[in-house]
C-alpha cells in the first residue's frame, strides 16, 4: 500500500472508531437501521414489493433486497425469516426467476396444509414488510454447457425449475426469445400437479411448450391419475439419453431414485423437506464442541442429563426463570416441561432454548 | 420487620400445604394464558419502545449539539435522561431478563444485549437474575437486600456504622449505575475477605472497567467533543441525564422490596420449597407502585413489581393485564398486596432505611420531648463494645412493647389459623 491509500485507510478506521465510541453500546448500525435497513452493510433484509396469486393457495412474492444481495444462479432457494405472531419463522423458497433488471428477486409459494409460514406469504403478507434473508445458495442448477435434460416437477416443486427456464428463454411482448445461449439446451420438463387450474407457471410452461422452447409433459391427477414412474420411459422415450433434475414429494423423488439407480440413470434432485420432526419422548443429545453424546429421557430436562453426561453447562436458577441456561438448539425438537410445548429447530433459525425445562422430543443437536 | 417465620401474626399461617399448590397451580394458569395469548402486538410494542428510545436519543442529543443555548440544554437534558430511563427500565431490564427471546429476534435478546450502564449486561444477569430473582428476600442469600451494605432487617443485628446508611443510600442513588456495577462484581464481600486476587474477580473486574471507560468515553468526551463550543454545556446536560437516571432507577427499584409490608425469609425456610412456596414469597417479597400507564412505562413496569417476580419471562407490557388476576388471588388467599403511589413508596422505603439505621426500637421510643436524652442513649450505645450494645438493645426493645402496649391493643385481623408449611 502506498502513503496515501494507508492515510486514507487509518482515518476510515479512525472515523468508524470515533462514531462507534459515540453509539456505545450500540452499533452505529443499530440506528442507521431505522432509517435505511436495506444499505450496504446492513444485515441482509428484503422489503416484499408485491404479492401476486398464482392458483387458489400459491402466491409469487416479489422481494426488493438489500443493497449486500450478491445475485444468484437461477434453481438456487434462498432463506427467508418472516415474523409471524411475534416469532421469526426461517424457510426456504426457491428463486423463480433469473437475475433481473430491476434488481428484485422472487418466490412462488404454495400454500401446504397447517403450514404456518407458507400460510402467512400466500394468504397475510402484504407488501411493504420487511424480512430477513440469507443469500443464495444450493448445488440445483442448470449444467453449463447444455445438453439433453429432463426435468421432474410435482406441485410446487416447478419453481426452481422455474427460474431456470425463464432465464434460458425470456419472455417479451413478441413471444418467447431464443437467445444463442439457450440453443445448447433440448429440455423436456413432466410437470405433475393435481390438477390443471391447481398448477403453478401453467401458463408459462404452456407458452414455453406452444413456442418449441421446452417440450411440455403435463400430468394431472384428476385426468390422467397419479403419475407412476415406471410411465417415465414412455413418457419420455429418450429419457436413458437425458440428464434427469427432479423436485417435488419426498415420495416422489425416492421412487424415482429407485427408478434410476436400478437403470444407471444420472438423476439430481432438490428436497423441499430436508429432515422432519415428529414429537416422540426422549432422544440422543448431542453436544458438538465438548464431542459428547447421550440418551435423553423425555421427562428430564436436557441440562440434568447433559451435566450427567460431563458436559459443562452454563445455568442458573434450573427453574425457567433466570435465562442463565439458554443455548443454542442447531437441529431437533424439544418439550416445554411446564407445559408441553414443542419447539423445533432446523440449523440456521436461530432457535436458543431454556435448557432447565426443556426435554429432549426427539435428536437434538448443540454446537455447545 | 422481621422474617415471616418469626413474626407473632405471620401472614401465612393460615395457609395449609395444599392451599399453597392450589395457588401455585392458579398463578401457573394465568402464566400459561399470557404464553399462549403472546404474539404480533406484544413484539410490535418493545419495537416501538425501541425505535421511540433511539429517535429520542438522537434527537436529544442532536439539540444538545448547542447546548450553549438554554432552551436547547433543557431540552436536551430532559430528553437525554427520559431516553436513558426507558433504555435502562423497559428495555434493557426486560430484554436481559428474557423477557422477548421467544421473538427468535437476534438483535433483542437476552444473550446479545448490552445496555446502557456501567455493568456489563452478562455480569448483570447473573446477579439480578439467577441470584435475587430466585433468592428473592431470603436474609443472606439476596443481596438486593441492602445490597450487602445496607442493614435491610431488624434480624440484622445493629452496628454503629449503619447510622452512616442514610447518607450511603443518598450516595448510592447518585451514582447508582456504579453501585450496580459494584454490587454484580461483590466488591464489597471481595474486599471484605480479600479476595481481589480472584482470577474470577479480576476478569470481571477488567471487564466492568471497559464499560465504564466507554460509557464515560461517549458521555463525557465524545458528546461534548462533538459540541464544540458547547462542549462544556453538553457534558453538564450528560452528567444531569445520568444522575437523573441513577436517582430514578434507584427509587423505583428500592419502592420493589425495601417499603414497609414487605415480608422477608429465613434461609433455612427455602429448603426443599415448592414451586408454590416460592410464589408466595415472591408475593409477599415484592411491593408494587400503583400509577398512569406513563408510570408504569417510565418504571420499566418494575410498578408491577410483584407481578414481575412472579412471571419474570413474560412481556412487561402484559403485567397491567396480569395485576388484576393476581390481586384477585392475593385477595382469595388473605394475603396483603402491598401497593402505593410513587411517593408513599419511596417515603415509605427512605423511612425503613433511616429506621434501621438505628437500634431496633430507638424511633419508637423517641419523642420531640426526650430527644436529647435519646440522643445522649444513642451516643453510649455507639461507643460501648457489642455487650453494651446488647444490652442497651435488650432495653429498648423491652420500652418499645410497652410503649406500643400503652397505646393501646393493635388490631391484628383475624385469620384463620392453620399449620403454616413454611415454618419449618
Ligand atoms: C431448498 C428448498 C426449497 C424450497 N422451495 C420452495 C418453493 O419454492 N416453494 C414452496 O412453496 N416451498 C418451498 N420449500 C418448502 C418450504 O421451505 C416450506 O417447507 C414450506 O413452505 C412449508 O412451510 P410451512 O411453514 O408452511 O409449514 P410448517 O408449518 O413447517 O409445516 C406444516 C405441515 O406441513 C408439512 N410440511 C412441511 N414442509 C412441507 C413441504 N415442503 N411440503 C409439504 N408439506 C410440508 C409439515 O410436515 C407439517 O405437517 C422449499 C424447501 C427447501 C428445503
Ligand atoms: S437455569 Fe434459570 S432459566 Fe434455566
Amino acid at each position: 500500500m502506498n502513503l496515501p491509500q494507508r492515510a486514507g485507510t487509518v482515518a476510515v478506521v479512525s472515523i468508524t472508531r470515533f462514531i462507534e465510541a459515540a453509539t456505545t453500546p450500540l452499533l452505529p448500525a443499530d440506528y442507521l437501521d431505522l432509517f435505511i435497513p436495506l444499505r450496504a452493510g446492513a444485515d441482509l433484509r428484503g422489503r416484499i414489493v408485491s404479492v401476486t396469486p398464482e392458483t387458489q393457495d400459491a402466491a409469487t412474492i416479489e422481494i426488493q433486497p438489500g443493497a449486500d444481495w450478491a445475485g444468484h444462479v437461477p434453481g438456487q432457494y434462498l432463506r427467508i425469516g418472516i415474523d409471524i405472531d411475534g416469532i421469526r419463522q426461517w424457510r426456504a423458497y426457491s428463486l423463480t426467476h433469473g437475475p433481473r433488471a430491476d434488481g428484485r428477486i422472487a418466490i412462488t409459494v404454495k400454500a401446504v396444509p397447517d403450514g404456518l409460514v407458507s400460510h402467512h406469504l400466500v394468504h397475510r403478507a402484504s407488501p411493504g414488510t420487511l424480512v430477513h434473508l440469507e443469500q443464495a445458495a444450493g448445488e440445483f442448477v442448470l449444467p453449463l454447457p447444455g445438453g439433453r435434460l429432463l426435468f421432474v416437477t410435482a406441485g410446487s416443486g416447478i419453481t426452481p425449475v422455474i427460474g431456470m427456464l425463464r432465464n434460458l428463454f425470456p419472455v417479451s411482448a413478441d413471444g418467447v426469445l431464443k437467445l444463442p445461449r439457450s440453443a445448447a439446451y433440448d429440455i423436456v420438463v413432466v410437470h405433475v400437479a393435481p390438477t390443471r387450474p391447481a398448477s403453478i407457471f401453467r401458463r408459462d410452461l404452456e407458452e414455453l411448450d406452444r413456442s418449441g422452447a421446452i417440450r411440455l409433459i403435463a400430468r394431472y391427477d384428476d385426468e390422467h391419475g397419479v403419475l407412476d414412474v415406471d410411465d417415465l420411459e414412455a413418457l419420455v422415450p429418450d429419457l436413458a439419453q437425458r440428464a434427469t433434475f427432479a423436485c417435488g414429494p419426498a415420495g416422489l423423488l425416492e421412487a424415482l431414485e429407485a427408478h434410476h439407480r436400478v437403470r444407471g440413470l444420472e438423476l439430481q434432485t432438490e428436497k423441499f423437506r430436508t429432515t422432519f420432526h415428529v414429537a416422540g419422548q426422549g432422544g440422543t443429545l448431542s453436544f458438538a464442541a465438548s464431542g459428547t453424546t447421550v440418551s435423553a429421557d423425555g421427562d428430564r430436562p436436557i441440562l440434568d442429563v447433559a451435566e450427567q453426561a460431563g458436559v459443562l453447562m452454563p445455568s442458573g436458577c434450573r427453574m425457567g426463570i433466570c435465562f442463565g441456561c439458554v443455548l443454542p438448539l442447531r437441529e431437533g425438537i424439544v418439550r416445554d416441561l411446564r407445559d408441553g410445548a414443542v419447539t423445533t429447530a432446523t440449523p440456521g433459525d436461530g432457535v436458543v432454548i431454556q435448557t432447565c425445562i426443556s426435554a429432549a422430543a426427539g435428536d437434538c443437536h448443540f454446537d455447545h | 420487620m422481621t422474617v415471616i417465620q418469626k413474626k407473632a401474626d405471620n401472614p401465612i399461617a393460615h395457609l395449609s400445604a395444599q392451599d399453597i399448590e392450589e395457588l401455585g397451580r392458579e398463578l401457573d394458569a394465568i402464566r400459561q394464558r399470557f404464553l399462549a395469548e403472546r404474539g404480533a402486538s406484544d413484539a410490535a410494542y418493545i419495537r416501538s419502545m425501541i425505535k421511540t428510545q433511539r429517535y429520542l436519543e438522537l434527537g436529544s442529543r442532536a439539540v444538545l449539539l448547542f447546548s450553549l443555548f438554554p432552551p436547547a440544554w433543557v431540552v436536551g437534558t430532559a430528553g437525554l435522561s427520559i431516553s436513558k430511563i426507558l433504555e435502562n427500565m423497559e428495555i434493557g431490564h426486560n430484554v436481559l431478563h428474557g423477557q422477548w427471546d421467544w421473538m427468535r429476534d437476534p438483535k433483542i435478546h437476552s444473550t446479545t444485549w448490552e445496555w446502557d450502564s456501567a455493568s456489563p449486561s452478562d455480569q448483570w444477569k447473573h446477579a439480578h437474575n439467577e441470584v435475587h430473582h430466585n433468592y428473592t428476600n431470603v436474609i443472606g442469600k439476596d443481596n438486593d437486600l441492602g445490597y450487602g451494605i445496607f442493614r435491610a432487617d431488624e434480624d440484622q443485628p445493629w452496628h454503629p456504622a449503619h447510622l452512616g446508611q442514610p447518607l450511603w443510600n443518598f450516595v448510592n442513588a447518585l451514582i447508582f449505575e456504579y453501585g450496580i456495577a459494584a454490587y454484580d462484581l461483590e466488591l464489597g464481600a471481595r474486599l471484605k475477605r480479600k479476595q481481589l486476587d480472584d482470577p474470577e474477580f479480576k476478569a470481571n473486574g477488567k471487564q466492568v472497567l471497559k464499560k465504564i471507560r466507554r460509557q464515560a468515553g461517549k458521555d463525557y468526551l465524545i458528546h461534548p467533543l462533538l459540541s464544540g463550543p458547547s462542549f462544556f454545556h453538553t457534558l453538564g446536560a450528560n452528567v444531569v441525564a445520568n444522575v437523573v437516571r441513577n436517582v430514578w432507577a434507584h427509587s423505583v427499584i428500592m419502592c420493589g422490596h425495601f417499603p414497609e409490608g414487605v415480608e422477608t425469609f429465613e434461609k433455612r425456610s427455602i429448603e426443599g420449597e415448592t414451586k408454590g412456596e416460592w410464589y408466595v414469597r415472591q408475593m409477599l417479597g415484592s411491593a408494587n407502585i400503583s400509577g398512569s400507564r406513563l408510570m408504569h412505562i417510565m418504571t420499566g413496569n418494575l410498578s408491577h413489581q410483584i407481578e414481575h417476580h412472579l412471571f419474570p419471562d413474560l412481556p412487561s407490557n402484559r403485567y397491567a393485564e396480569i395485576a388484576p388476576l393476581v390481586q384477585e388471588l392475593f385477595e382469595k388467599y388473605d394475603l396483603t398486596y402491598c401497593a402505593r403511589p410513587l411517593v408513599p413508596q419511596v417515603y415509605s422505603a427512605w423511612h425503613k432505611v433511616f429506621r434501621l439505621s438505628l437500634p431496633n426500637g430507638w424511633l419508637d421510643t423517641t419523642t420531640p420531648r426526650n430527644l436529647p436524652s435519646q440522643l445522649v442513649k444513642l451516643y453510649k450505645i455507639s461507643r460501648g463494645g457489642a455487650k453494651v450494645r446488647r444490652a442497651a438493645q435488650a432495653r429498648m426493645t423491652q420500652e418499645a412493647r410497652r410503649i406500643a402496649a400503652e397505646r393501646g391493643p393493635v388490631v391484628v385481623p383475624q385469620r384463620r389459623v392453620r399449620r403454616d408449611p413454611l415454618a419449618a
